[in-house]
Protein backbone atom coordinates (compact mmCIF):
# COMPACT_ATOMS: atom_id res chain seq x y z
CA UNK A 1 0.00 0.00 0.00
CA UNK A 2 1.52 3.42 -1.05
CA UNK A 3 1.42 5.53 1.75
CA UNK A 4 1.74 9.03 -0.15
CA UNK A 5 1.52 9.05 -3.48
CA UNK A 6 2.69 11.85 -6.02
CA UNK A 7 0.24 13.79 -7.36
CA UNK A 8 0.88 14.24 -10.88
CA UNK A 9 1.43 17.93 -11.86
CA UNK A 10 -0.71 18.79 -14.91
CA UNK A 11 1.04 21.85 -17.33
CA UNK A 12 -2.23 24.00 -16.38
CA UNK A 13 -0.82 24.11 -12.82
CA UNK A 14 2.79 24.03 -13.55
CA UNK A 15 1.86 27.43 -15.62
CA UNK A 16 0.09 28.80 -12.47
CA UNK A 17 2.86 28.12 -10.42
CA UNK A 18 5.16 29.52 -12.54
CA UNK A 19 3.18 32.57 -12.71
CA UNK A 20 3.38 33.25 -9.20
CA UNK A 21 7.08 32.48 -8.20
CA UNK A 22 10.26 32.07 -9.97
CA UNK A 23 13.93 30.38 -9.10
CA UNK A 24 17.09 32.51 -8.85
CA UNK A 25 19.92 31.42 -11.68
CA UNK A 26 22.44 31.84 -9.38
CA UNK A 27 21.11 30.43 -5.70
CA UNK A 28 18.27 28.68 -6.96
CA UNK A 29 16.08 30.36 -4.59
CA UNK A 30 12.41 30.58 -4.81
CA UNK A 31 11.02 33.88 -5.26
CA UNK A 32 7.23 35.54 -5.19
CA UNK A 33 7.49 37.64 -8.69
CA UNK A 34 5.86 40.48 -7.20
CA UNK A 35 8.71 40.71 -5.07
CA UNK A 36 10.91 40.07 -7.48
CA UNK A 37 9.75 42.77 -9.39
CA UNK A 38 9.46 44.87 -6.40
CA UNK A 39 13.14 44.21 -5.96
CA UNK A 40 13.55 45.31 -9.94
CA UNK A 41 13.98 41.50 -10.54
CA UNK A 42 17.02 41.35 -8.67
CA UNK A 43 17.13 37.80 -6.00
CA UNK A 44 17.16 39.15 -2.95
CA UNK A 45 18.65 36.35 -1.06
CA UNK A 46 22.27 36.31 -3.24
CA UNK A 47 21.49 39.84 -5.42
CA UNK A 48 21.67 37.99 -8.85
CA UNK A 49 20.12 40.37 -11.13
CA UNK A 50 17.83 38.59 -13.71
CA UNK A 51 17.52 39.63 -17.39
CA UNK A 52 14.65 42.12 -17.91
CA UNK A 53 12.97 43.16 -20.86
CA UNK A 54 14.51 46.62 -22.91
CA UNK A 55 11.17 48.55 -21.83
CA UNK A 56 11.93 47.92 -18.18
CA UNK A 57 15.40 48.60 -18.35
CA UNK A 58 14.49 52.02 -20.13
CA UNK A 59 11.84 52.24 -17.09
CA UNK A 60 14.34 52.10 -14.34
CA UNK A 61 17.49 53.66 -15.97
CA UNK A 62 15.75 56.84 -17.90
CA UNK A 63 14.01 60.09 -16.67
CA UNK A 64 10.56 59.18 -17.41
CA UNK A 65 8.82 60.34 -20.19
CA UNK A 66 12.30 61.65 -21.98
CA UNK A 67 12.89 58.72 -24.27
CA UNK A 68 12.10 58.73 -27.64
CA UNK A 69 12.32 55.52 -29.52
CA UNK A 70 14.11 56.37 -33.08
CA UNK A 71 14.50 53.48 -35.92
CA UNK A 72 11.24 51.00 -34.85
CA UNK A 73 10.41 50.60 -38.20
CA UNK A 74 13.39 48.45 -38.59
CA UNK A 75 12.25 44.91 -39.46
CA UNK A 76 14.58 41.80 -39.68
CA UNK A 77 14.55 39.82 -43.47
CA UNK A 78 16.27 36.48 -43.80
CA UNK A 79 18.88 36.86 -46.15
CA UNK A 80 20.33 33.44 -46.23
CA UNK A 81 16.68 31.60 -46.43
CA UNK A 82 17.88 29.94 -43.27
CA UNK A 83 16.25 26.77 -42.06
CA UNK A 84 17.19 24.19 -39.28
CA UNK A 85 14.30 22.48 -37.67
CA UNK A 86 12.08 25.00 -38.33
CA UNK A 87 12.74 28.60 -40.65
CA UNK A 88 14.13 31.95 -39.25
CA UNK A 89 11.21 33.58 -41.00
CA UNK A 90 9.24 31.67 -38.28
CA UNK A 91 10.93 32.08 -34.93
CA UNK A 92 10.82 35.68 -36.03
CA UNK A 93 7.31 35.81 -36.28
CA UNK A 94 7.21 33.96 -32.82
CA UNK A 95 9.41 35.94 -31.30
CA UNK A 96 8.05 39.42 -32.78
CA UNK A 97 4.72 38.22 -31.47
CA UNK A 98 6.06 36.93 -27.51
CA UNK A 99 8.10 40.47 -26.87
CA UNK A 100 5.90 42.95 -29.14
CA UNK A 101 9.16 43.86 -30.49
CA UNK A 102 10.69 44.09 -34.24
CA UNK A 103 14.60 42.91 -33.17
CA UNK A 104 15.99 42.11 -30.25
CA UNK A 105 17.11 46.11 -29.85
CA UNK A 106 14.97 49.36 -28.93
CA UNK A 107 17.19 52.57 -29.86
CA UNK A 108 16.25 55.98 -29.00
CA UNK A 109 17.43 59.48 -27.29
CA UNK A 110 16.66 60.03 -23.79
CA UNK A 111 17.87 61.91 -20.30
CA UNK A 112 19.13 60.55 -17.26
CA UNK A 113 19.34 62.94 -14.57
CA UNK A 114 18.84 65.22 -17.01
CA UNK A 115 21.69 64.24 -19.36
CA UNK A 116 20.98 63.82 -22.92
CA UNK A 117 21.96 60.51 -24.14
CA UNK A 118 21.55 57.85 -27.14
CA UNK A 119 20.39 55.01 -25.50
CA UNK A 120 20.23 51.30 -27.00
CA UNK A 121 18.94 48.27 -25.24
CA UNK A 122 19.12 44.73 -25.87
CA UNK A 123 16.10 42.49 -25.00
CA UNK A 124 17.05 38.70 -24.65
CA UNK A 125 13.74 37.59 -25.02
CA UNK A 126 14.06 38.13 -28.66
CA UNK A 127 16.00 35.67 -30.26
CA UNK A 128 18.25 35.28 -27.08
CA UNK A 129 19.37 38.91 -27.91
CA UNK A 130 21.68 37.66 -30.91
CA UNK A 131 22.85 40.72 -32.62
CA UNK A 132 21.66 40.46 -36.53
CA UNK A 133 21.91 43.20 -39.26
CA UNK A 134 18.48 45.01 -37.61
CA UNK A 135 20.31 45.49 -34.19
CA UNK A 136 23.94 45.92 -35.99
CA UNK A 137 22.32 48.67 -38.18
CA UNK A 138 20.32 50.23 -35.32
CA UNK A 139 23.34 50.72 -33.04
CA UNK A 140 25.85 52.51 -36.28
CA UNK A 141 22.73 54.91 -36.76
CA UNK A 142 23.13 55.97 -32.96
CA UNK A 143 26.37 56.29 -33.29
CA UNK A 144 26.04 58.82 -36.27
CA UNK A 145 23.33 60.68 -34.37
CA UNK A 146 25.19 60.83 -31.16
CA UNK A 147 28.15 62.17 -33.49
CA UNK A 148 25.31 64.49 -34.99
CA UNK A 149 24.14 66.05 -31.74
CA UNK A 150 27.35 65.65 -30.01
CA UNK A 151 26.07 63.30 -26.93
CA UNK A 152 27.16 60.33 -25.60
CA UNK A 153 26.02 56.80 -26.42
CA UNK A 154 25.15 53.99 -23.87
CA UNK A 155 24.46 50.32 -24.99
CA UNK A 156 23.18 47.80 -22.56
CA UNK A 157 23.81 44.50 -23.42
CA UNK A 158 22.13 41.26 -22.98
CA UNK A 159 23.04 38.79 -25.94
CA UNK A 160 23.77 34.91 -26.42
CA UNK A 161 25.97 36.41 -29.33
CA UNK A 162 26.03 36.54 -33.31
CA UNK A 163 22.35 35.79 -35.08
CA UNK A 164 23.72 32.54 -36.67
CA UNK A 165 20.34 32.20 -38.91
CA UNK A 166 21.54 35.56 -40.80
CA UNK A 167 25.15 33.85 -41.51
CA UNK A 168 28.18 36.03 -42.73
CA UNK A 169 26.05 39.64 -42.23
CA UNK A 170 25.54 38.46 -38.59
CA UNK A 171 29.38 38.39 -38.38
CA UNK A 172 29.76 41.21 -40.29
CA UNK A 173 27.69 43.20 -37.80
CA UNK A 174 31.00 43.14 -35.43
CA UNK A 175 33.03 44.62 -37.76
CA UNK A 176 30.03 47.19 -38.69
CA UNK A 177 29.55 48.67 -35.20
CA UNK A 178 32.93 48.55 -34.12
CA UNK A 179 33.70 50.76 -37.31
CA UNK A 180 31.13 52.96 -36.06
CA UNK A 181 32.59 53.38 -32.56
CA UNK A 182 36.02 53.77 -34.30
CA UNK A 183 34.28 57.64 -35.23
CA UNK A 184 33.16 58.44 -32.13
CA UNK A 185 36.07 58.07 -30.57
CA UNK A 186 37.49 60.31 -33.02
CA UNK A 187 35.05 62.71 -32.59
CA UNK A 188 35.92 62.66 -28.85
CA UNK A 189 32.34 61.60 -27.22
CA UNK A 190 32.15 59.05 -24.76
CA UNK A 191 30.58 55.50 -25.00
CA UNK A 192 29.27 53.74 -21.91
CA UNK A 193 29.16 49.95 -22.25
CA UNK A 194 26.52 48.07 -19.48
CA UNK A 195 27.07 44.43 -19.55
CA UNK A 196 24.38 42.20 -17.74
CA UNK A 197 23.57 38.75 -17.71
CA UNK A 198 24.02 37.29 -20.08
CA UNK A 199 26.47 38.98 -22.55
CA UNK A 200 28.56 36.59 -24.60
CA UNK A 201 30.14 35.75 -28.40
CA UNK A 202 30.10 38.37 -30.83
CA UNK A 203 28.71 40.87 -28.75
CA UNK A 204 31.12 40.78 -26.13
CA UNK A 205 33.42 40.54 -28.92
CA UNK A 206 32.71 43.96 -30.43
CA UNK A 207 30.95 46.82 -28.72
CA UNK A 208 30.28 45.10 -25.77
CA UNK A 209 33.85 45.40 -24.75
CA UNK A 210 34.73 48.22 -26.61
CA UNK A 211 33.25 51.07 -23.95
CA UNK A 212 34.91 54.18 -22.76
CA UNK A 213 33.93 52.73 -19.32
CA UNK A 214 32.57 49.44 -18.99
CA UNK A 215 30.17 48.47 -16.32
CA UNK A 216 28.57 45.79 -15.46
CA UNK A 217 25.84 44.21 -12.96
CA UNK A 218 26.59 42.08 -10.27
CA UNK A 219 27.12 38.24 -11.37
CA UNK A 220 26.48 38.83 -14.85
CA UNK A 221 27.61 36.34 -17.14
CA UNK A 222 30.27 38.24 -19.48
CA UNK A 223 32.37 35.75 -22.09
CA UNK A 224 33.60 35.32 -25.20
CA UNK A 225 32.78 31.33 -25.61
CA UNK A 226 30.27 30.02 -23.12
CA UNK A 227 31.25 28.21 -19.98
CA UNK A 228 29.75 25.36 -21.70
CA UNK A 229 32.23 24.91 -25.30
CA UNK A 230 35.23 25.53 -22.89
CA UNK A 231 34.41 22.63 -20.10
CA UNK A 232 34.05 20.57 -23.51
CA UNK A 233 37.08 21.64 -25.18
CA UNK A 234 39.45 21.70 -21.75
CA UNK A 235 37.34 18.84 -20.50
CA UNK A 236 37.85 20.07 -16.66
CA UNK A 237 35.78 21.83 -14.28
CA UNK A 238 35.67 25.55 -14.63
CA UNK A 239 37.06 27.89 -11.38
CA UNK A 240 34.38 29.11 -9.17
CA UNK A 241 32.90 32.57 -10.32
CA UNK A 242 34.50 31.96 -13.40
CA UNK A 243 33.26 34.57 -16.37
CA UNK A 244 31.26 36.62 -14.08
CA UNK A 245 31.28 39.96 -13.93
CA UNK A 246 33.23 39.48 -10.19
CA UNK A 247 35.49 37.82 -11.99
CA UNK A 248 35.98 40.22 -15.11
CA UNK A 249 36.62 43.10 -12.75
CA UNK A 250 39.34 41.01 -10.36
CA UNK A 251 41.26 40.34 -13.88
CA UNK A 252 41.05 43.91 -15.23
CA UNK A 253 38.63 44.02 -18.02
CA UNK A 254 35.76 45.76 -16.85
CA UNK A 255 35.34 49.42 -14.95
CA UNK A 256 32.91 48.57 -12.18
CA UNK A 257 30.24 46.46 -11.15
CA UNK A 258 26.70 48.30 -10.22
CA UNK A 259 23.69 47.18 -8.78
CA UNK A 260 20.80 47.61 -10.53
CA UNK A 261 19.29 50.35 -7.63
CA UNK A 262 22.15 52.72 -8.19
CA UNK A 263 22.36 52.28 -12.24
CA UNK A 264 20.68 55.10 -13.02
CA UNK A 265 22.54 57.14 -10.61
CA UNK A 266 25.98 55.67 -11.95
CA UNK A 267 25.31 56.70 -15.72
CA UNK A 268 24.10 60.54 -14.57
CA UNK A 269 27.07 61.11 -12.66
CA UNK A 270 29.21 59.69 -15.62
CA UNK A 271 27.63 61.60 -18.32
CA UNK A 272 27.73 64.55 -16.09
CA UNK A 273 31.83 63.98 -15.71
CA UNK A 274 32.25 63.86 -19.35
CA UNK A 275 29.88 66.13 -20.23
CA UNK A 276 32.14 69.18 -18.13
CA UNK B 1 51.76 10.61 -49.65
CA UNK B 2 48.59 12.24 -50.64
CA UNK B 3 45.55 12.39 -47.82
CA UNK B 4 42.54 11.79 -49.14
CA UNK B 5 39.28 12.88 -48.30
CA UNK B 6 35.90 10.55 -47.46
CA UNK B 7 34.56 11.88 -50.84
CA UNK B 8 37.70 11.29 -52.90
CA UNK B 9 37.58 7.52 -52.67
CA UNK B 10 37.23 6.39 -56.35
CA UNK B 11 39.99 8.89 -57.10
CA UNK B 12 41.72 7.30 -54.56
CA UNK B 13 41.72 3.84 -55.89
CA UNK B 14 42.29 5.45 -59.53
CA UNK B 15 45.41 7.22 -58.54
CA UNK B 16 46.97 4.22 -56.73
CA UNK B 17 46.54 1.56 -59.58
CA UNK B 18 48.15 4.70 -61.88
CA UNK B 19 50.99 5.26 -59.47
CA UNK B 20 51.29 1.14 -59.50
CA UNK B 21 51.85 0.89 -62.99
CA UNK B 22 54.02 4.19 -63.51
CA UNK B 23 56.66 2.39 -60.86
CA UNK B 24 56.10 -1.71 -61.36
CA UNK B 25 54.74 -1.63 -64.74
CA UNK B 26 57.25 -2.29 -68.02
CA UNK B 27 57.23 1.13 -70.08
CA UNK B 28 57.77 -0.49 -73.26
CA UNK B 29 54.69 -2.44 -73.45
CA UNK B 30 52.62 -0.98 -75.38
CA UNK B 31 49.61 -3.13 -73.00
CA UNK B 32 50.66 -1.60 -70.80
CA UNK B 33 51.11 2.13 -72.38
CA UNK B 34 47.19 1.87 -73.20
CA UNK B 35 46.45 0.57 -70.01
CA UNK B 36 48.00 4.17 -68.22
CA UNK B 37 46.31 6.05 -71.01
CA UNK B 38 42.98 4.89 -70.30
CA UNK B 39 43.43 5.09 -66.64
CA UNK B 40 44.96 9.16 -66.78
CA UNK B 41 41.55 9.61 -68.88
CA UNK B 42 39.11 8.23 -66.54
CA UNK B 43 41.10 9.91 -63.57
CA UNK B 44 40.87 13.32 -65.41
CA UNK B 45 37.01 12.63 -65.91
CA UNK B 46 36.69 11.65 -62.34
CA UNK B 47 38.41 14.62 -61.22
CA UNK B 48 36.38 16.54 -62.61
CA UNK B 49 32.99 15.00 -61.25
CA UNK B 50 33.98 15.27 -57.98
CA UNK B 51 35.49 18.43 -57.90
CA UNK B 52 32.88 20.54 -60.10
CA UNK B 53 30.30 20.07 -57.78
CA UNK B 54 31.92 19.96 -54.30
CA UNK B 55 28.58 20.18 -51.52
CA UNK B 56 29.00 22.94 -48.84
CA UNK B 57 30.07 20.33 -46.54
CA UNK B 58 33.13 18.76 -48.86
CA UNK B 59 34.15 22.31 -49.15
CA UNK B 60 33.94 22.91 -45.39
CA UNK B 61 36.70 19.80 -46.00
CA UNK B 62 39.02 21.04 -48.03
CA UNK B 63 39.26 24.42 -46.44
CA UNK B 64 40.28 22.29 -43.41
CA UNK B 65 42.94 20.13 -45.81
CA UNK B 66 46.17 19.18 -43.90
CA UNK B 67 48.24 19.62 -47.12
CA UNK B 68 46.31 22.89 -47.79
CA UNK B 69 49.01 25.92 -47.94
CA UNK B 70 49.09 27.67 -44.97
CA UNK B 71 49.76 31.15 -44.30
CA UNK B 72 53.71 30.74 -43.78
CA UNK B 73 53.28 28.49 -47.28
CA UNK B 74 52.21 32.25 -49.19
CA UNK B 75 54.14 34.36 -47.13
CA UNK B 76 57.39 31.88 -48.63
CA UNK B 77 56.43 31.63 -51.87
CA UNK B 78 54.62 34.70 -53.01
CA UNK B 79 56.69 37.38 -50.82
CA UNK B 80 60.45 37.95 -50.21
CA UNK B 81 62.48 38.99 -47.92
CA UNK B 82 60.13 38.16 -44.79
CA UNK B 83 61.36 38.94 -41.58
CA UNK B 84 58.72 37.06 -38.96
CA UNK B 85 57.98 39.31 -35.37
CA UNK B 86 57.29 37.69 -32.47
CA UNK B 87 54.87 38.46 -29.38
CA UNK B 88 52.54 40.85 -28.14
CA UNK B 89 54.29 42.57 -25.52
CA UNK B 90 52.63 42.06 -22.66
CA UNK B 91 52.32 38.21 -21.94
CA UNK B 92 53.55 35.72 -24.66
CA UNK B 93 54.17 34.79 -28.55
CA UNK B 94 51.28 32.97 -29.16
CA UNK B 95 51.86 30.60 -32.34
CA UNK B 96 48.60 30.66 -33.50
CA UNK B 97 49.45 33.84 -35.43
CA UNK B 98 52.17 34.92 -37.33
CA UNK B 99 53.21 38.19 -39.13
CA UNK B 100 56.25 40.81 -39.57
CA UNK B 101 57.38 42.68 -42.61
CA UNK B 102 58.07 41.53 -46.47
CA UNK B 103 58.35 42.47 -49.52
CA UNK B 104 55.73 42.37 -52.53
CA UNK B 105 57.06 42.39 -55.76
CA UNK B 106 59.74 45.05 -54.12
CA UNK B 107 57.16 47.13 -52.40
CA UNK B 108 57.54 46.51 -48.40
CA UNK B 109 54.14 45.36 -46.69
CA UNK B 110 53.17 44.23 -43.45
CA UNK B 111 51.95 40.58 -43.56
CA UNK B 112 49.94 38.69 -40.78
CA UNK B 113 47.73 35.53 -40.67
CA UNK B 114 47.06 32.51 -38.88
CA UNK B 115 49.16 29.55 -38.56
CA UNK B 116 47.82 25.72 -38.88
CA UNK B 117 50.41 23.06 -38.09
CA UNK B 118 50.74 19.97 -40.83
CA UNK B 119 52.04 17.37 -38.35
CA UNK B 120 50.60 16.49 -34.92
CA UNK B 121 54.10 18.02 -33.08
CA UNK B 122 53.00 21.46 -34.88
CA UNK B 123 49.58 21.31 -34.80
CA UNK B 124 49.78 21.26 -31.19
CA UNK B 125 52.56 24.05 -31.20
CA UNK B 126 50.10 26.16 -33.47
CA UNK B 127 47.02 25.09 -31.11
CA UNK B 128 45.25 24.32 -34.56
CA UNK B 129 45.28 27.75 -35.73
CA UNK B 130 43.11 28.88 -32.57
CA UNK B 131 44.52 32.20 -31.22
CA UNK B 132 44.76 33.39 -27.53
CA UNK B 133 44.41 37.02 -27.42
CA UNK B 134 47.64 37.57 -26.90
CA UNK B 135 47.77 36.45 -31.44
CA UNK B 136 45.26 39.23 -31.87
CA UNK B 137 47.68 41.43 -30.02
CA UNK B 138 50.48 40.55 -31.75
CA UNK B 139 48.55 41.18 -35.06
CA UNK B 140 47.30 44.45 -33.97
CA UNK B 141 50.93 45.25 -32.99
CA UNK B 142 52.32 44.54 -36.38
CA UNK B 143 49.42 46.12 -38.58
CA UNK B 144 50.30 49.06 -36.31
CA UNK B 145 53.52 49.23 -37.50
CA UNK B 146 52.07 49.21 -41.08
CA UNK B 147 49.60 51.93 -40.05
CA UNK B 148 52.17 54.04 -38.90
CA UNK B 149 55.24 53.13 -41.28
CA UNK B 150 52.87 53.82 -43.91
CA UNK B 151 52.69 49.86 -45.61
CA UNK B 152 49.76 48.39 -46.60
CA UNK B 153 49.24 45.15 -45.27
CA UNK B 154 47.79 41.96 -46.50
CA UNK B 155 45.96 39.91 -43.94
CA UNK B 156 45.38 35.81 -44.00
CA UNK B 157 42.84 34.33 -42.59
CA UNK B 158 42.59 30.70 -42.19
CA UNK B 159 41.49 29.17 -38.11
CA UNK B 160 38.47 27.36 -36.27
CA UNK B 161 37.97 30.51 -34.33
CA UNK B 162 39.64 31.82 -31.59
CA UNK B 163 40.54 29.38 -29.03
CA UNK B 164 37.79 28.82 -25.74
CA UNK B 165 39.92 28.25 -22.87
CA UNK B 166 39.99 29.60 -19.11
CA UNK B 167 43.29 31.60 -19.44
CA UNK B 168 42.41 32.75 -23.29
CA UNK B 169 38.64 34.36 -21.27
CA UNK B 170 40.54 35.57 -18.40
CA UNK B 171 43.03 37.80 -20.47
CA UNK B 172 40.42 39.00 -22.94
CA UNK B 173 39.83 37.17 -25.91
CA UNK B 174 36.94 39.52 -26.48
CA UNK B 175 38.57 42.72 -25.81
CA UNK B 176 41.34 41.72 -28.41
CA UNK B 177 39.15 40.78 -30.94
CA UNK B 178 36.89 44.06 -30.68
CA UNK B 179 39.78 46.44 -30.82
CA UNK B 180 41.36 44.88 -33.72
CA UNK B 181 38.16 45.11 -35.22
CA UNK B 182 37.56 48.94 -34.12
CA UNK B 183 41.73 49.67 -34.87
CA UNK B 184 41.53 47.84 -38.44
CA UNK B 185 38.78 50.18 -39.47
CA UNK B 186 41.09 53.35 -39.16
CA UNK B 187 44.40 51.93 -40.24
CA UNK B 188 45.44 54.79 -42.96
CA UNK B 189 47.00 52.17 -45.09
CA UNK B 190 45.61 49.88 -47.48
CA UNK B 191 44.64 46.75 -46.18
CA UNK B 192 44.03 43.20 -48.38
CA UNK B 193 42.01 40.66 -46.29
CA UNK B 194 42.10 36.74 -47.69
CA UNK B 195 40.47 33.76 -46.21
CA UNK B 196 42.87 31.18 -47.45
CA UNK B 197 40.89 28.51 -45.18
CA UNK B 198 39.04 28.25 -42.30
CA UNK B 199 37.13 31.28 -41.60
CA UNK B 200 36.28 30.90 -38.26
CA UNK B 201 34.01 33.54 -36.74
CA UNK B 202 35.26 36.38 -34.84
CA UNK B 203 38.56 34.34 -34.10
CA UNK B 204 38.88 35.09 -38.18
CA UNK B 205 36.97 38.45 -38.71
CA UNK B 206 39.69 40.09 -35.99
CA UNK B 207 42.17 40.42 -38.61
CA UNK B 208 39.38 40.57 -41.22
CA UNK B 209 38.79 44.02 -41.74
CA UNK B 210 39.65 45.96 -44.79
CA UNK B 211 39.74 47.44 -48.37
CA UNK B 212 39.07 44.24 -50.19
CA UNK B 213 38.23 40.66 -49.17
CA UNK B 214 39.14 38.17 -50.99
CA UNK B 215 38.86 33.97 -50.75
CA UNK B 216 40.15 31.36 -52.51
CA UNK B 217 37.62 28.72 -53.97
CA UNK B 218 37.47 26.56 -51.74
CA UNK B 219 37.84 28.31 -48.32
CA UNK B 220 35.05 28.88 -45.84
CA UNK B 221 33.67 31.89 -43.82
CA UNK B 222 31.04 31.77 -41.12
CA UNK B 223 29.85 32.96 -37.77
CA UNK B 224 30.16 29.69 -36.21
CA UNK B 225 31.58 26.29 -37.20
CA UNK B 226 29.06 23.84 -39.21
CA UNK B 227 29.65 21.70 -36.46
CA UNK B 228 28.97 24.08 -33.45
CA UNK B 229 25.80 25.49 -35.60
CA UNK B 230 24.48 22.08 -35.81
CA UNK B 231 25.81 21.16 -31.79
CA UNK B 232 22.81 24.34 -31.50
CA UNK B 233 20.67 23.84 -33.30
CA UNK B 234 19.85 19.47 -33.88
CA UNK B 235 21.57 18.84 -30.44
CA UNK B 236 24.07 16.78 -32.61
CA UNK B 237 27.55 17.49 -33.60
CA UNK B 238 27.43 15.28 -36.57
CA UNK B 239 24.94 17.05 -38.56
CA UNK B 240 28.20 19.78 -39.88
CA UNK B 241 26.95 18.38 -43.34
CA UNK B 242 23.33 20.14 -43.18
CA UNK B 243 24.64 23.09 -41.03
CA UNK B 244 27.10 24.09 -43.76
CA UNK B 245 24.49 23.85 -46.32
CA UNK B 246 22.21 26.28 -44.34
CA UNK B 247 25.32 28.77 -43.45
CA UNK B 248 25.75 30.08 -47.02
CA UNK B 249 29.35 29.75 -45.84
CA UNK B 250 30.96 29.39 -49.44
CA UNK B 251 33.32 31.11 -51.01
CA UNK B 252 30.51 31.84 -53.88
CA UNK B 253 27.53 32.24 -51.64
CA UNK B 254 29.84 35.13 -49.76
CA UNK B 255 30.22 36.34 -53.01
CA UNK B 256 26.70 36.70 -53.65
CA UNK B 257 26.08 38.27 -50.53
CA UNK B 258 28.16 40.99 -51.34
CA UNK B 259 30.45 40.40 -48.33
CA UNK B 260 33.63 39.28 -50.43
CA UNK B 261 34.94 41.29 -53.96
CA UNK B 262 36.78 38.30 -55.87
CA UNK B 263 37.09 34.51 -55.29
CA UNK B 264 40.86 33.53 -56.18
CA UNK B 265 40.63 30.43 -58.48
CA UNK B 266 42.57 27.16 -57.19
CA UNK B 267 43.47 24.30 -59.05
CA UNK B 268 40.92 21.38 -59.79
CA UNK B 269 41.38 19.52 -56.58
CA UNK B 270 42.25 22.11 -53.90
CA UNK B 271 44.98 24.43 -53.61
CA UNK B 272 47.59 21.78 -52.30
CA UNK B 273 47.05 19.49 -55.23
CA UNK B 274 49.42 22.18 -57.22
CA UNK B 275 51.39 25.08 -54.38
CA UNK B 276 53.07 26.92 -57.55
CA UNK B 277 49.61 27.43 -59.14
CA UNK B 278 47.82 28.90 -56.07
CA UNK B 279 50.62 31.12 -55.40
CA UNK B 280 50.65 32.67 -58.74
CA UNK B 281 46.59 33.01 -59.26
CA UNK B 282 46.98 34.44 -55.14
CA UNK B 283 49.95 37.06 -55.75
CA UNK B 284 48.07 38.52 -59.41
CA UNK B 285 44.68 39.02 -56.96
CA UNK B 286 46.41 40.60 -53.98
CA UNK B 287 48.63 42.70 -56.36
CA UNK B 288 46.03 43.87 -58.48
CA UNK B 289 43.51 44.75 -55.49
CA UNK B 290 47.06 46.61 -53.86
CA UNK B 291 47.78 48.29 -56.92
CA UNK B 292 43.90 50.29 -57.35
CA UNK B 293 44.03 50.69 -53.77
CA UNK B 294 47.81 52.61 -54.06
CA UNK B 295 47.65 56.40 -54.06
CA UNK B 296 43.95 56.41 -53.25
CA UNK B 297 43.90 59.87 -50.46
CA UNK B 298 43.83 58.68 -46.55
CA UNK B 299 40.63 59.82 -46.09
CA UNK B 300 39.00 58.36 -48.78
CA UNK B 301 40.20 55.27 -48.48
CA UNK B 302 38.88 55.16 -44.71
CA UNK B 303 35.47 56.43 -45.85
CA UNK B 304 35.04 53.34 -48.85
CA UNK B 305 36.33 51.37 -45.93
CA UNK B 306 33.47 52.07 -43.54
CA UNK B 307 30.94 52.29 -46.17
CA UNK B 308 32.07 49.25 -46.73
CA UNK B 309 30.74 47.85 -43.99
CA UNK B 310 28.57 50.50 -42.99
CA UNK B 311 25.75 48.71 -45.75
CA UNK B 312 26.78 45.25 -44.66
CA UNK B 313 23.36 43.40 -43.88
CA UNK B 314 19.87 42.86 -44.67
CA UNK B 315 16.44 44.63 -43.53
CA UNK B 316 13.51 46.45 -44.39
CA UNK B 317 12.74 49.45 -42.92
CA UNK B 318 8.79 50.28 -42.57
Amino acid sequence: MVWFKKKEVTSEERKAVDALWSKCNVCNEIIYKKELERNLNVCPKCSYHFPISAQKRLAIVVDEGSFSEVDRGLTPVDPISFRDIKRYSERLEEAQKKTGLNDAFIAGKGEIHGCPAIIGVFDFGFLGGSLGSVVGEKIARMVERAMGERVGVIIFTSSGGARMQEGIFSLMQMAKTSAALSLLRREKLPYISVLTDPTTGGVTASFGMLGDIIMAEPRALICFAGPRVIKETIKTDLPPGFQRAEHLLQHGMIDLIVERRKLKETLGRLLDLFSH
Amino acid sequence: MRHYLDFEGPLRELEREYEELQRFAPRDDPKVLARVEKLQRRIAKVREEIYSQLTPWQKTQLSRHIDRPHTLDYIDLVFEDFIELHGDRGFMDDPAMVGGLARLDGEVVVVVGHQKGRDMREMGYRNFGMSHPEGYRKALRIMELGARFKKPIITMIDTPGAYPGVGAEERGQAEAIARNLREMASFPVPIVVVVIGEGGSGGALAIGVGDRMLMMENAIYSVISPEGCAAIVWRDGTKGPLAAEALKLTASDILKLGVIDEIIPEPLGGAHCDYQGTMTKFKEAVSRHLGELRGVPEEKLLLERYNRFRQMGAFMEE
